[in-house]
């Protein structure tokens, strides 16, 4: 891309970034920050870093935006009424002056790193080959650094169980979200029928060319979640009572399989998390595969919310 | 057979981004929402799929340029869902505005 390209782009994200801090309704922000998310997308390809920027587009703009959304909507009601209290001027003025600071510290940051700066991709590129797959990122992120991803895993499970335990007593354990409607000639329910099996070849196709290429289970997990999420907001399904013991079984089965792969690791290579030499490729492609339904459930879970009804349908 | 396969991208890709820029006035320049989502979902469905042509010659595999045309169908099926969603919106919170 030529520097007027990148330049133009730094433009627009600069203004959009500033546009999104600066609107006054939640749900025109949350516009501005799903847009802001796509132009970044762009940015990090111009970068060459591809993976990020699916990684961007699938998590970054899609799946937090969606959240974020969802918060907007629900703070419609009562957003007129928390205007009435804004913070006075000093407060305003603090807190820019406090977000400007950090962002600065953080502009130094970037800007003083030394010349060229530090990096470990030399180290990675040799030691490719060892662990068996073609795409370095996958290599760090499953094989160098697996830690780091089994960590984010987890953590994920526990957004998810806060997250439930924002349910009221009386919904403890049951369905979450809004009881859908179903409307068999709307063009929700026709989208419904036809894409999920698109989806689906198209979230596992991401997972298995993570091997070599950008992709991965996060942003085929993230693919897989839309798809069920469509299918629940179309009425076409009923989203699952989180007490159900498959619905468990899923969201734990992949961290499970990362843990039992670290313990052997303990055993059979004298590290935890180590894969034995010759092994790394398909210990890689058993916990990546483990993960993915776990993913897809656990995000889907997240965006749906709280339960908010009792188990059986009214 | 080179410059004509580039000569063919470099027309088509313009013409794709004439459209998108005919949707884009369109969207700032329309009264209502309605008409407004009729510049949009129809212009820049066809922007996007002279860009898919012109890009085609450029590909370096079959299954590239099958990949292409597959995210062109399925933009497709989105804008028109999505149209059609934001349009029942419209109309059902009143008249546009």
């Amino acid at each position: 891309m030529s520097d007027a390209l990148h330049l133009a782009l730094i433009a627009l994200l600069l203004a959009l970034a500033f546009w999104t801090v600066v609107a006054r309704e939640t749900f025109a922000a949350v516009a501005g920050f799903v847009s802001y998310g796509l132009l970044l997308t762009l940015a990090w390809v111009a970068l060459s870093a591809v993976d990020v920027a699916l990684t961007e587009a699938a998590i970054g703009a899609g799946l937090t935006g969606a959240l974020l959304i969802g918060a907007a909507s629900r703070l419609r009601k009562t957003e007129a009424a928390a205007r009435t209290e804004w913070p006075g001027r000093a407060t305003r003025v603090l807190a820019a002056i406090v977000a400007s600071a950090v962002a600065a510290a953080i502009a130094a940051c970037v800007l003083l790193l030394p010349d060229p700066a530090p990096t470990l991709a030399p180290e990675v590129a040799q030691n490719l080959a060892s662990t068996g797959v073609g795409n370095p990122i996958t290599a760090v992120l499953m094989s160098f650094r697996a830690m780091d991803t089994m960590l984010e895993a987890i953590v994920l499970l526990f957004g998810l169980i806060a997250i439930w335990s924002l349910a009221s007593d009386r919904y403890w354990g049951g369905r979450p979200g809004l009881a859908p409607v179903y409307e068999p000639n709307g063009i929700l329910a026709y989208l419904a029928r036809v894409l999920p099996p698109i989806g689906i070849v198209v979230g596992i196709y991401i997972l298995w060319v993570g091997a070599d290429y950008p992709g991965g289970k996060f942003q085929g997990g993230t693919v897989l979640a839309a798809m069920w999420l469509l299918l629940m907001m179309s009425g076409l399904h009923d989203a699952p009572a989180v007490s159900r013991r498959w619905v468990r079984l899923v969201l734990i089965g992949g961290p499970a399989v990362f843990i039992l792969v670290g313990v052997l690791g303990v055993f059979v290579a004298n590290a935890f998390l180590a894969y034995p030499a010759g092994f790394a490729k398909p210990l890689i492609i058993v916990i990546e595969v483990a993960l993915l339904p776990s993913l897809a459930v656990t995000l889907t879970l997240l965006l749906i919310g709280p339960p908010q009804r009792s188990e059986s349908p009214p | 057979m080179r410059i004509a396969a580039d000569i063919f991208t470099i027309v088509a890709i313009l013409t794709g981004a004439f459209f998108f820029l005919a949707g884009t006035v369109g969207l700032l320049r329309f009264p209502d929402t309605l008409t407004r989502l009729h510049a949009l979902t129809k212009a820049d469905n066809l922007g996007l799929g002279l860009v898919v042509l012109g890009l085609l010659p450029q590909s370096n595999s079959v299954f590239a340029g099958l990949k292409m045309i597959l995210v062109w169908l399925l933009v497709l099926l989105a804008s028109a869902t999505v149209s059609q969603l934001i349009a029942r919106a419209a109309r059902r919170d009143g008249p546009p505005s």
